[in-house]
């Protein structure tokens, strides 16, 4: 069978189970928008090729699936490396294809040319530059092979128009070894004998906590982590990226850890004499300064990634591997082990944590009348939503609040951008969890000005039907920075301010197709979100004016050693 | 190894090398050099001498000798994010005790009629060649271990070098005898 080399793309893209993509056409990617029309997969024309990116993201992070993304050369490329870069640091699988001037233009600063595989080399998994038509279908199976293996991650397929009119014989690669990747041999089983080691410091640890990282949901292992967790009798602290891999509400777990993480998880963390590290990377904004942190933990460090044992925290015992694969392991160690008790009898350990709890819940001043606490929005929200809703966050003060005050009891019911940070992300992504799971209410929480980066794309969600529900918690300003300015630099607010009603966030929503409402008070935050509740054939988009000045609770400041959390004001005077 | 090879490597007389070697065998496609550079610059490496060149007769893929500054970075971190990148094969760490390093040095020097003959008798002590003759200069090749190029560089220091360009060493594994 002859195809175009855009029809082989298309073609490849349908051979390896995609049902929806993300996009915006262009010159250089034009010829494959044709054979889309003919094809099963859904396309989702987006206004901005960030939103495309991030949408799917959002798609690939609550289905486990590839997302996928198609943009043009040039500018529509370079639109897309924030996704890219966003999805790097998350591990998150993404398929980019993006167009490319003709491979005898290439080099010459041709109309809309940007070397965007050399952009994305440091952002990307691996990046391809397709130069011969035979070599289509093969890349694209590569693409999604790597894409979705080991430590996921985004790749991206540069497609030049000459190749995309060029015609081939099909085929279609049967087998990894047929993908031409002689250097890619991704990991799973973990070795034994570490295994053994590892559940001989478990058993034999006082005071141990899981630390629980993003990892664990790639590896679909939350199951055997409770299992895991559930055996030993091991406090359970989850990273911002893992929010849901252990449910908020089992007694064992002790919330998120991290500079403004729960009391708690931080302190339970620091004082540990063993930390069993389940796809994390002790990142800086867990472990405060790296010297101070969990002075005397031991470290039992898994992570499908080799080179994230040892990067920042010497391990006592790594182990490479697949998380979920590696925790069964670990469980039929402990069987093998016959009737030894596979912990130390930890109620000692129990005690401390429970007094922690008793002493520094999360906490945030009630005060009746005056301005709306975004906490108590996050609360309201989180009651009257049905438990699996997925939430998806932006970045800064309401992300932090999303996290704290949602309570997570599912896997794949929380979407941020973690290791970028990147604002914006909120409404676009939240737009592709939707796509990819219809049957879920899906709520955006997000900020004034992360709102405003990407808020264009609610355009596409109306266009598309695709009724997601967006909280903007409005507190006029750019909070976390806000917040950092009024902590460490003596309250000199610099370009922080962003205004409660420019733009007007109603009009803005009902020009875009969307339902707009407006909480002012807090009687008025029950009806609002109970309206937007109602709603199901259109995107809500709620503009929640929040009080300015509330800050972030817990903190540890930056470089600071997580021994010298920061409580709220309110809670300060207690023992620790 | 004796004191005087170690006195010419970037760890000084520390007694303890501060290089180490790296061959890394990688496919040959458009890019990889780049990939391998980007990531070594990324990561905050140092790279202290790199040579590349096709290894079968095919060019399915090239070895990359990277000399790495040990100290701007653990080598195994290196090693464990250079093995990440997709075109990477296989990587083989060398430390200069257990390695036959080579290295090619070109250099055309500055002669007036008194020290031509000098220079060509110092060529013949270290075993170099004349590669090329002009009228006041003559280019001279010398290939060997790295601290003896070290030396003839040194020795030149009392002439006038006109071009000087070396390689960046070549290296595999010492073989075993036992």
């Amino acid at each position: 069978m002859q195809l175009t080399g855009a029809q082989a793309l298309i073609k490849s893209l349908e051979m390896q189970g995609v049902d929806v993509m993300f996009g915006l056409p262009g010159g250089a990617i034009l010829p494959v928008y044709d054979p889309i029309i003919d094809s099963s997969i859904r396309h989702i024309l987006v206004r901005h090729e960030q939103g495309a990116g991030h949408m799917a993201e959002g798609y690939a992070m609550v289905t486990g699936k590839p997302g996928v993304a198609m943009v043009t050369s040039g500018p529509g490329a370079t639109n897309i490396v924030t996704p890219l870069a966003n999805a790097y640091m998350d591990s998150t699988p993404l398929v980019v294809v993006s167009g490319q001037v003709a491979t005898g233009s290439i080099g010459t600063d041709a109309f809309q040319e940007c070397d965007i595989t050399g952009v994305t080399m440091g952002i990307t998994k691996h990046n391809w530059l397709i130069k011969d038509v035979d070599d289509i279908p093969r890349v694209v199976a590569a693409a999604f092979h790597v894409a979705t293996t080991g430590r996921p991650g985004p790749v991206l397929i540069d497609f030049p128009k000459d190749i995309a009119n060029a015609t081939m014989e099909w085929y279609w690669p049967t087998s990894v070894d047929d993908l031409d990747l002689p250097g890619y041999h991704p990991l799973t089983v973990g070795d034994p004998g570490l295994v053994r080691q590892a559940a001989e410091l478990i058993r034999s640890a006082h005071r141990p906590v899981l630390y629980v990282g993003g990892g664990v949901l790639k590896a679909r292992a939350a199951e055997a982590l409770r299992v895991l967790a559930e055996r030993t009798g091991i406090p359970v602290v989850t990273t911002l990226m893992a929010r849901g891999a252990f449910p908020d509400s089992h007694p064992q777990c002790l919330g998120m850890p991290g500079m403004h993480g729960h009391y708690t998880a931080v302190t339970a963390m620091q004082r540990s004499d063993l930390l069993i590290s389940l796809g994390a990377r002790f990142d800086d904004r867990v472990t405060g300064k790296i010297s101070a942190f969990a002075p005397d933990a031991k470290i039992i460090h898994v992570d499908i990634d080799p080179a994230e044992l040892g990067k920042v925290r010497q391990a006592d015992v790594g182990i490479a591997g697949d998380c979920r694969l590696v925790v069964e392991e670990l469980l039929s160690a402990m069987d093998a082990s016959g009737d030894a008790p596979v912990a130390q009898d930890l109620a000692p350990w129990w005690g401390q944590i429970h007094g922690w709890q008793e002493q520094f819940p999360l906490y945030y001043d009630h005060a009746e009348g005056g301005a709306i606490k975004p906490q108590m929005v996050v609360e309201q929200l989180r009651d009257a939503a049905p438990d699996d809703a997925i939430v998806v966050s932006g970045v800064g003060q309401h992300q932090m609040w999303a996290s704290q005050y949602w309570q997570f009891d599912y896997p794949y019911t929380w979407v941020n951008s973690g290791g970028a940070g990147t604002m914006g992300f909120a409404v676009p992504a939240s737009i592709g969890a939707k796509v990819g799971r219809p049957d879920r209410t899906v709520w955006a929480i997000d900020g004034d000005g992360c709102f405003q980066m990407t808020a264009q794309e609610l355009v596409t969600a109306t266009a598309e039907q695709i009724p997601v529900k967006i909280a903007i918690l409005n507190n006029a300003y750019l909070g976390m920075v806000r917040q950092w300015q009024e902590m460490f630099y003596e309250e000199r607010y610099s370009e922080v301010y962003l205004s409660p009603d420019l733009p007007d966030y109603v009009k803005w929503a009902e020009a875009m197709g969307c339902v707009g409402i407006r909480a002012e008070s807090p009687e008025d935050v029950g009806p609002a979100i109970e309206k937007a509740n109602s709603i199901d054939d259109r995107p809500v988009v709620v503009d929640f004016r929040t009080d300015a000045f509330e800050k972030v609770f817990p903190m540890v400041a930056a470089g600071q050693s997580n021994d010298d959390i920061v409580v709220h004001p309110d809670q300060a005077g207690r023992a620790r | 190894m004796s004191p005087a090879q170690l006195s010419s490597l970037p760890g000084g007389r520390t007694g303890k090398p501060r290089h180490h070697i790296l061959s890394v065998l990688v496919e040959n496609k458009a890019g990889v050099l780049s990939r391998v550079a980007g990531l070594f610059s990324r990561r905050g490496f140092n790279i202290y001498s790199l040579a590349v060149a096709p290894t079968d007769e095919n060019e399915h893929f090239s070895r990359i000798t990277i000399v790495v500054d040990v100290e701007s970075a653990p080598l195994e971190q290196v090693i464990m994010q250079l093995d990440k990148l997709v075109n990477v094969v296989s990587i083989g760490e060398l430390s200069p005790a257990e390695a036959v390093e080579r290295e090619l040095l070109l250099v055309t020097v500055h002669v007036g009629p008194t020290e031509r003959s000098q220079v060509i008798q110092l060529v013949g002590v270290f075993g170099g060649d004349v590669v090329s003759v002009g009228t006041d200069r003559i280019t001279i090749m010398l290939a060997g271990r790295p601290e003896k190029i070290d030396d003839f560089e040194g020795l030149l220091e009392q002439y006038t070098v006109v071009e000087l360009q070396r390689t960046g060493r070549v290296a595999l594994p010492k073989l075993d005898r036992h």
